[in-house]
């Protein structure tokens, strides 16, 4: 293979900026040129990009980025998904091309299909032909062709011979060369594949006639029938043909959630440089870039609005439905659609270190993981063709040797028929094309599941076990009442207000998420931020300082009671508090009881309909929490979760899933993916939840963008939904070949005298691998909320 | 038995274990080592055209590989290239080169086209 030696050039696509006319691009591109290593070269002033062709033994992207910018021109490394997206470009074209031409050859393969038939059916009639079923069909054409040429009845047996080799060549010869091209370039490797069997299906059939038109003599007088089987020939051709095609199309759709992705990032971004706004590449896009987004338009990168609001749609990456207001210092994510105000972001995360980047990242990674239950699989798709060509070899032997007469034509034809209804395709697009239909859609609905092995155990799931704070609960624990004590020294603390504002100062220098609480709350009720002295803080108890000249302490009855405080005055209250799942903060003034600050998580509003529907697919949860008994209980109650792991330090959730998995349990584990990592690993599916601009996406098994628990209920059931996909295509795969060879080679004719014609066999191969993939197809339809 | 019996039952029996002998046992091509490129990439270039060749790559583990796929071909049987190990499934355009990166560990690896109908097989070993 000389031509092969010498490596073809690799190309890449370069963003330039700065180039403002004709001149500038010319430039770069001579510079390009004169580059070495470099084959051709061409800027494009209005997309401002340069595609080069290489040689990667001379030169790399990187030497030719340093060569454009010593032009003085910007220039930066093209993004991974541009290199994805060019590979993508460059499938649509080879599977459109595929298609057009699959198109041409199956219409040739037809009408000579259809016209080689309705010639074979004279010869049927003389009995020098196989009769098909088919042709009962095809009958009215035959006699309206003798109708109108009643020559046709003069014709010679041996001119109908000639007159069918005449019209199959040009389907041999140019529509199914591609099957006997194929199967060679195989052959040659020591492998075999669905080329390798139309190939030598078709081929010994269209040999064996062709050797009956031209030497008939020569076989009549060695006692063999001329029979001709032109029209199995075409008919296997072009139904095969027409499957590929199929088949072309429905893979191309299998890609769909990808390319939907990508294309989501916009192509430019609009910045401000030097006081100037200005229309960038967006690869030419810096963290620490201020960018503008006017409405209507997407965000090009994740960051941090600095001014201006706005309703955000970001249903593309977390499959939420409600546009999400945005203000000042809210964090914005890139490809997502700005509604309807106009606001100025600073970039923080651009090219692939966004959101969106890491998404497709990971779904492409998905992709091309496969699932345990392909092994299988796999095992049958390494042997298949070799087995299937010796069945074919033993069932022409066992016609030959037992069969009616004439022995040699019935063996000739089963032979034909097993190698033409074997189908590997079928068995090689089952896992995959699901896999991949799967994981795409689970991203568009803000799900995404690592892979097929995540996938394949996500079915396997009883448990789910659910980290409360931030997955059941909003994880922001909020002021829910403001108590003053019946006995409280009204002088100091006259109102709530004041209680709020004395107990804020001292809570503004703790690091506690109650202590956030308490602190917002004072804060939005325009509380003057004052800050305690000699502050001093007891772990598990509270903090207390000096505000104003009073003594303040907040926390627990334990904390007063150590400094002589007696919390008793609010002991029933407390109890009534924290019975609703609330955690009551005593707050001392001087010495006394002066109040209670009731504060708790609230739970959000789909954690209830989460749960009930996971216990609708036969699923239990379990809610595992630091938090203590009363509080958690009281959370799981208002849930509906039936069993409560509470008082678990961080460190020990790990084990708490060790022990459910001990009980024999498939424990899914619901968590943000920061805090209990070490848990979500230790489960058999982490799920880890975000919100969108927020995720430890790369922590877990399963991450769902959105923090919402029925994310839980879309990603079991869309695992549930693949794998019965999934075993569906095998069983059918499977199923089909084993029932399809026997009875192909001719098993139930000694019994029932029933056999298949390799045109049936051919019309049944193209069927059955299309059905795999059309099947597949179906999960793009998969809805969330759990319909499984 | 007639003669041509027995004659067509011998040469389909021989034509069988020719088959599981041609397809199994015979077409183990060897292994090509990795070329060491720039920065310790190890380079390797495969032609696609039914198969692989070189199927069986023996590169260095723990350094980073390249695996420069050409495929001479539109058969669209080979038409994807698939490492499920490196979480790798990229399209191999026609008589176009497509390059994979991914750093190896100690193993066995294998790839295959997006059907697991054509396979290759990487061993990467700690002095390969």
């Amino acid at each position: 293979m000389p031509e092969t030696l010498s490596p073809p050039p690799e190309s890449c696509t370069i963003p330039v900026t700065g180039m403002t006319c004709a001149a500038c691009s010319g430039r770069v591109q001579r510079s390009l040129e004169k580059t070495p290593g470099v084959t051709a070269a061409n800027v494009n002033l209005m997309t401002g990009a340069a595609t080069v062709s290489y040689d990667p033994d001379v030169t790399s992207p990187e030497q030719l980025v340093e060569t454009i910018r010593a032009t003085g021109y910007g220039a930066e490394l093209p993004l991974p998904e541009e290199a994805t997206e060019d590979l993508l470009g460059a499938q649509d074209e080879a599977r459109a091309k595929e298609e057009r031409e699959l198109r041409r050859k199956f219409a040739v393969a037809a009408v000579a299909a259809v016209l080689t038939m309705v010639f074979s059916m004279p010869l049927a009639e003389m009995g020098r032909a196989m009769t098909d079923p088919l042709m009962r069909v095809m009958l009215p054409l035959s006699r309206g062709l003798r109708h109108l040429v009643p020559a046709v009845d003069r014709m010679s047996a041996d001119g109908w011979r000639h007159a069918l080799l005449v019209l199959t060549l040009p389907v041999v010869g140019w529509a199914g060369r591609q099957f006997y091209t194929r199967a060679w370039a195989a052959f040659r490797h020591h492998s075999a594949d669905m080329n390798t069997l139309i190939a030598v299906g078709t081929g010994a059939a269209f040999l064996f006639s062709a050797a009956a038109t031209l030497a008939d003599d020569w076989l009549t007088a060695r006692g063999v029938e001329p029979h001709v089987y032109y029209d199995a020939v075409t008919w296997i051709i072009a139904l095969i043909l027409l499957g590929n095609l199929l088949e072309a199309r429905a893979k191309g759709r299998t890609s769909g959630a990808i390319r939907r992705l990508i294309g989501l990032r916009p192509t430019t971004a609009r910045v401000m440089r030097s006081g100037r706004e200005e229309e960038i590449p967006l690869a030419a896009l810096r963290a620490g870039d201020e960018v503008l987004v006017r409405p209507g338009e997407k965000i090009p990168a994740d960051g941090v609005i600095l001014d201006g609001t706005s309703h955000v749609d970001e249903s593309m990456l977390t499959g939420e439905p409600i546009p999400v207001a945005k203000g000042p210092g809210d964090p914005v994510v890139g490809a997502t659609l700005n509604r309807n105000g106009a606001f100025r972001f600073r970039a923080e995360r651009v090219g692939r270190d966004t959101v969106l980047s890491r998404i497709i990242r990971l779904v492409q990674q998905a992709q091309g993981s496969k699932a345990p239950i392909q092994r299988l699989a796999d095992r049958i798709s390494a042997v298949f063709v070799p087995v299937v060509l010796s069945i074919a070899i033993v069932t022409f032997v066992v016609w030959f040797d037992f069969g009616p007469p004439p022995a040699y034509l019935h063996a000739l034809v089963s032979a034909v028929t097993v190698l033409i209804i074997a189908c590997p395709c079928a068995m090689g697009l089952a896992v995959p094309t699901a896999v991949m239909v799967s994981t795409g859609r689970g991203a568009e609905l803000g799900v995404l599941i690592k892979g097929g092995e995540p996938l394949e155990r996500s079915q396997a799931i009883d448990t789910v076990v659910f980290d409360k704070t931030g997955t059941i609960t909003e994880g922001h624990p909020a002021v829910r009442s403001v108590e003053l004590a019946p006995e409280g020294d009204r002088t100091a603390v006259p109102d709530e207000r004041r209680l709020l504002a004395l107990a804020a100062a001292v809570e503004r220098l703790s690091e506690h998420p109650l202590a956030e609480a308490i602190v917002a709350e004072a804060d939005r009720h325009g509380a003057e931020p004052v800050r305690a002295t000699e502050f001093e803080s007891r772990t598990g108890r509270g903090v207390m300082g000096n505000v104003e000249g009073r003594a303040v302490a907040v926390g627990n009855a334990a904390l007063l009671r150590e400094l002589g405080v007696d919390p008793d005055p609010g002991a029933s209250r407390a109890d009534a508090l924290a019975a609703q799942g609330q955690t009551p903060m005593h707050v001392a003034v001087d010495g006394r009881l002066a109040g209670l600050i009731a504060v708790a998580d609230p739970v959000k509003p789909t954690s209830r309909a989460a749960i009930e529907e996971l216990r609708r697919l036969g699923l239990e949860t379990v809610m595992l929490t630091g938090d203590n008994r009363r509080t958690a209980e009281s959370v799981a109650r208002e849930v509906g979760m039936s069993r409560v792991i509470a008082e678990v330090h961080p460190d020990k959730k790990l084990a708490e899933v060790r022990r459910l998995q001990e009980e024999g349990r498939v424990v899914a584990m619901v968590g943000d993916g920061l805090n209990d990592a070490p848990a979500l690993a230790q489960a058999d599916v982490g799920i880890a939840m975000g919100t969108g601009t927020d995720v430890a996406m790369e922590a877990g098994a399963v991450t769902l963008m959105r923090g919402d628990p029925m994310g839980v209920v879309t990603a079991i059931g869309l695992a549930r939904r693949t794998m019965r996909v999934i075993r569906q295509n095998l069983f059918w795969a499977f199923i089909y070949n084993v029932v399809g060879i026997p009875v192909a080679a001719g098993v139930l004719y000694p019994a029932l005298g029933l056999r298949l014609t390799p045109t049936m066999a051919a019309a049944a191969m193209a069927v059955s691998s299309v059905s795999v993939v059309s099947n597949s197809l179906r999960l793009r339809r998969f809805a969330s909320r759990g319909h499984v | 038995m007639t003669s041509a019996q027995i004659v067509v039952t011998v040469v389909g029996l021989a034509g069988v274990a020719w088959i599981n002998w041609y397809f199994f046992l015979a077409g183990r091509g060897a292994a090509v080592a990795a070329t060491a490129g720039a920065g310790g990439v190890q380079r390797v270039r495969i032609e696609v055209k039914g198969g692989y060749t070189p199927a069986v790559v023996r590169v260095r583990a723990g350094a980073p590989v390249r695996l420069e796929f050409h495929r001479d071909e539109v058969n669209p049987c080979t038409e994807e290239v698939v490492l499920p190990d490196f979480g790798i499934r990229t399209f191999l355009p026609a008589h176009r080169t497509t390059t994979v990166s991914f750093t190896p560990a100690e193993g066995t690896y294998e790839f295959a086209c997006g059907m697991g109908m054509v396979r290759g097989q990487i061993i990467a070993e700690k002095n390969g």
